[in-house]
């Protein structure tokens, strides 16, 4: 099979490989016109590539106008395809009709960068709301963040199904649990779901542009707030991309030590996930079991790491703080008892008949779809996906020590939980060989921030999935952009597919099932 | 069925006392916060969390008061899903601009007399978001506020003991 950058140099006539174009960057880079910009997406897609994310960045600081970037990949390869565009009237071929993922990609650059994306059908504002004012584009340069948003009139176009005895169910953005806000708008008829529309956006708190009023290294502690359970996969994501722009090679040390934390948040949120499943099927049983595992790994966060969810953990350069000398130790004896107490849990979740008649056969999402979508994550590989970073872009340690990948085929509510199931196994594995082979020496090394006019990028595994970070340094050395993707940035999109034909009350369900981050996905 | 039955036996109660390393604080907070909610509360506290835009971290933790170790319904807290049935509003922040409308339609439908906490350093004061155009700041910019309990996310030991002073104040 051709490369996809060895079908890109074909298609644009040219041999430099991975042209970086005006600046450096850590991942091929192809400066497109416009026209190659939709062919390049053709041949892309006809190759099996998947559109990973989609975004703009404002360079008129350079004098450039505008730039739009394609990240695409295939299995090992990520590359980027940028569109530089001129200051005035901005528009770019909108790629919607080709990858269904780029729908709410391109509403995004619309919302937040003012540039049309032509020809794409929908237009209505996403994250951004409907009583924000129409000129209003936070990430543009000549954009005021300080100033408070007004709010105007405003109106938001929900498609509706008409037909007998159709109506209409809104729920949000305050839920009934301890839970994030969003608004689901549900078309139903008795109980049979027709069509579901989300609204998200309610959370936004301007993430993006908040970074680029802060120093590179205040950037870490904001990416770990992204999202409050990905704390350490945003920090990681972050810390890489910053690393890759900086020439920056943390110890091993500090790799392998960010490779524990990141399988213990993995393990932590797939306990509470696993349990949250059980709950909301009834069997309320299992909710305290897996909860009290999960409280259990957070308490020896804190005694070792010093933070119950890992947060400021993870540093561009390396780690906050080395291990106490018993903490590996500490950490075997803790994933000993863990699995213990995992597998006889599993072994009742597995047999309890009526837990297993309410997940199996509801909210499939079928590898079809999860490939036509571009899902990534525990979602992408319960629907037959061999989507893992850990695997496709493997950092150290990662390139040694090698995490089995789960793919299920079913896409249902039981195989988005068995692929949890299976990946705490996988994960209390990787961490006791981890920690078999951690390397001695340093934890962090100091580094320098970027020269102007560089971008670094990253793809990191978290527990919900892939997790993207593009930066571009400014003038005067400045963050000039950070872009972020959360796994939920496309996942959303797999829960509006696979609640179709479902009934209402098993909404909750397969809610939790996919369990998105809407901080994440508003930023 | 037996080996839910075997797994409940050989669990126990898991419910601590109090969790490691607090244990004599807890155990006097939680006795306090016991007997100040059946004395002003007719023994039962009734709070509706309202995320106002967090990254939900402070949400997993307050989550944690609802898992077996914490198990705060034992002091007569629980949870609810409306408004229309809560004492106290947990409120995480930063309000963010797109959450206003909903938290101060939260805030009225609850029935007085109510209380409002700000949860977070950002409930506090908007935290590492600071104040923007998506972002309003700390909960007190929007709503009433009675106590802020800090941290990033508070523990749930920390917002234990942030209702109990709360509690007792009132």
């Amino acid at each position: 099979m051709k490369s996809l950058q060895a079908l890109l140099q074909e298609l644009l006539r040219t041999d430099e490989a991975g042209a970086p174009g005006s600046y450096p960057t850590s991942v091929p880079l192809y400066p497109v016109t416009d026209k190659q910009f939709k062919e390049a997406a053709r041949a892309l897609q006809l190759a099996g590539a998947r559109l990973a994310g989609e975004w703009a960045t404002d360079e008129t600081r350079y004098r450039r106008g505008f730039g739009v970037f394609a990240c695409y990949n295939r299995n090992a390869e990520y590359l980027l395809v940028k569109l530089q565009l001129h200051e005035e009237h901005p528009t770019f071929p909108s790629l919607t009709r080709k990858f269904p993922a780029a729908w709410r990609f391109e509403r995004q650059i619309h919302s937040f960068m003012g540039i049309v994306p032509a020809g794409h059908p929908d237009l209505r504002p996403w994250i951004k709301h409907e009583d924000w004012p129409q000129g209003a584009w936070p990430l543009r340069k000549t954009f005021d963040p300080a100033r408070p948003m007004p709010r105007v009139p405003g109106d938001y176009q929900w498609r509706r199904v008409e037909g007998d005895g159709v109506h209409e169910i809104p729920v949000g953005p305050v839920h009934a649990g301890i839970i994030e806000p969003g608004h689901f708008r549900f078309q139903v008829v008795g109980e049979d779901i027709l069509h579901l529309e989300e609204k998200l956006g309610y959370v936004h708190k301007g993430i993006e542009k908040r970074f680029e009023a802060l120093s590179w290294a205040e950037g870490a502690r904001l990416a770990g707030r992204i999202s409050g359970d990905s704390t350490v996969a945003h920090a990681l994501a972050y810390s890489q991309a910053v690393e890759s722009m900086t020439e920056c090679t943390p110890p091993d040390r500090a790799l392998w030590l960010r490779a524990v934390m990141l399988e213990r948040e993995r393990i932590a949120n797939h306990l509470g996930d696993l349990g949250a499943i059980a709950n909301d099927a009834a069997l309320s049983f299992l909710f305290y079991q897996f909860m009290a595992l999960r409280e259990q790994m957070l308490r020896t966060n804190h005694g070792l790491f010093g933070h119950r969810l890992l947060m400021d953990g993870i540093r561009p350069g390396g780690v906050a703080a080395d291990l106490p000398p018993d903490g590996a130790q500490r950490i075997l004896d803790e994933m000993n008892g863990l699995l213990d107490r995992f597998e006889g849990l599993v072994t009742i979740y597995d047999e309890n008949a009526s837990l297993d008649g309410r997940l199996r056969g509801t909210g499939i999402l079928t590898p079809e779809q999860a490939g036509e979508l571009g899902v990534v994550g525990l979602v992408a590989r319960a629907s037959g996906q061999r989507l893992d970073c850990r695997i496709q872009h493997p950092r150290p340690p990662y390139d040694r020590v090698v995490p089995e990948v789960v793919v299920l085929n079913t896409g249902d509510v039981h195989a988005r939980g068995w692929v949890r199931i299976e990946e705490v196994r996988e994960s209390v594995r990787l961490i006791r060989r981890l920690l078999a082979s951690l390397p001695s020496g340093e934890t962090a090394i100091p580094w320098t921030p970027p020269a102007p006019d560089r971008t670094g990028f990253s793809a990191v595994e978290g527990w919900r999935g892939e997790i993207l970070c593009w930066l571009q340094s400014g003038p005067e050395r400045e963050i000039n952009r950070c872009m972020v993707r959360d796994p939920s940035g496309v996942n959303w999109l797999g829960l509006e597919r696979a609640i179709l034909g479902n009934i209402v009350p098993e909404f909750p369900l397969c809610n939790k099932s996919f369990n998105q981050s809407y901080s994440g996905h508003d930023l | 069925m037996m080996r839910i039955l075997r797994q409940l036996f050989r669990t126990g109660i898991m419910t601590e006392p109090f969790p490691s390393g607090a244990k004599a604080e807890i155990i006097t907070v939680g006795a306090k916060l016991e007997e100040a909610i059946r004395r002003r509360f007719r023994r039962s506290l009734t709070i509706r969390e309202v995320d106002a835009g967090s990254c939900n971290g402070c949400e997993l933790e307050i989550h944690a008061l609802n898992n077996p170790l914490y198990n705060c319904e034992r002091f007569g807290i629980h949870f609810t899903a409306s408004p229309r049935f809560a004492d106290i509003l947990l409120v995480t922040g930063p309000v963010s601009r797109n959450m206003e409308i909903a938290v101060r339609r939260t805030w009225m439908a609850t029935p007085p007399p109510k209380f409002v906490i700000a949860v977070g350093d950002c409930g506090a004061d908007g935290g590492i978001f600071g104040e923007s155009y998506a972002s309003l700041g700390g909960v007190a910019k929007v709503l009433p506020v009675d106590l802020i309990i800090r941290g990033c996310p508070p523990t749930p030991l920390a917002l234990l003991r942030g209702i109990l002073e709360l509690v007792e104040k009132e």
